[in-house]
């Protein structure tokens, strides 16, 4: 998979074709969070062919669907499970995420592992996203914000690269202070 | 160098970046160190989540809790009074001016020119009148 842009959520759910001998076959769900819905089906079968005995072409996808973000108004916690493989071996993690949108979040989880462990897309699972209460939480990063009475200044204030080259001479000192 | 201006909830920002550019909006709570979720409901910002790049702090303030809902920012910013209180300050008052000037007419640019001339020579005559006192004193 390519984590393009910010991924989305999915249902995708599917199951095996009914036969004469299974006419109602069981029904597999995803939580899927993919760039689109082609991706995202793509995906369902990877992974109900990786745990099921169920492929593509003997298989049918009965639903796929975009989930929404429910509150997007609200700042949440959330806590990913993941697994990943390495250069040298497969190993599991849990990363913690602060944010509004669950969809949102995986996607920072996507280029954070990227960033911090050189991990691409196509070797990370998502095996579980969840929202995490405050007490909950145990990453000292995202703990840090748990305050109702924060308060911080905003010590300095960088220029954008169009304002530092106009002009790019200049007699007087930018205003990087408000 | 203290500070006096803080990103707390309840801050009004100033929107200077962006889809909305130009207009306030409250800190309503910190998603994490470079972002917000801001609600400006007087002045028409919707409930998102903005950079801290995007935004510059005013001196006012809302009562209000963490993650409160729009309705309730809303009702504390017409208490505080936050946009009257801003558009009579001398930040919007500048930023007005700008704009004034920025959208000037053709005949209007020729009535500033003109005005200015008239200014400089006012002015000129007043120091040529000065410098000639200081010369014959």
């Amino acid at each position: 998979m390519k984590c393009k842009g910010e991924l989305r959520e999915f249902r995708v759910v599917g199951r095996k074709l009914p036969s004469e001998a299974v006419p109602n076959p069981p029904l597999y769900r995803c939580r899927l969070f993919a760039p689109n819905h082609v991706a995202a089906k793509s995906r369902f079968w990877y992974f109900v062919s990786y745990y099921k005995k169920v492929k593509k072409n003997a298989g049918e996808i009965l639903l796929c669907k975009q989930v929404p973000e429910s509150t997007p108004g609200r700042v949440k916690n959330f806590g990913v499970w993941l697994r990943y493989d390495s250069r040298s071996g497969t190993h599991n993690m849990y990363r913690e995420y602060r944010d509004t949108k669950v969809a949102r979040a995986v996607t920072s989880c996507y280029r954070d592992m990227g960033a911090r462990h050189r991990a691409r897309p196509g070797s990370i699972q998502i095996m579980k996203v969840q929202e995490v209460a405050a007490k909950d939480c145990k990453r000292k990063h995202v703990q840090q914000l748990h305050d109702s009475k924060i308060k911080f200044p905003l010590p300095r204030k960088t220029m954008s690269k169009s304002r530092q080259n106009a002009p790019r001479f200049s007699t007087n000192k930018p205003r990087l202070f408000y | 160098m203290t500070f006096t201006k803080f990103i707390e909830i309840g801050a009004v920002v100033y929107v200077n970046s962006g889809i909305y550019k130009g207009k306030l909006a409250a800190i309503v709570n910190i998603v994490d160190q470079t972002r917000l979720l801001v609600d400006g409901p007087c002045s028409s910002v919707p409930r998102e989540v903005v950079s801290m790049k995007q935004v510059q702090l005013t001196k006012f303030k809302i009562p209000i809790s963490v993650g409160a809902r729009t309705v309730i920012v809303k009702k504390a910013w017409e208490k505080v009074g936050v946009t009257a209180q801003w558009t009579e300050g001398a930040w919007a008052k500048s930023l007005a001016n700008k704009h004034r000037r920025a959208n000037l007419s053709d005949f209007e640019r020729f009535k500033l020119m003109k005005l200015k001339q008239k200014r400089r020579v006012i002015i000129s005559r007043e120091v040529k009148r000065l410098v000639k006192e200081q010369k014959s004193a």
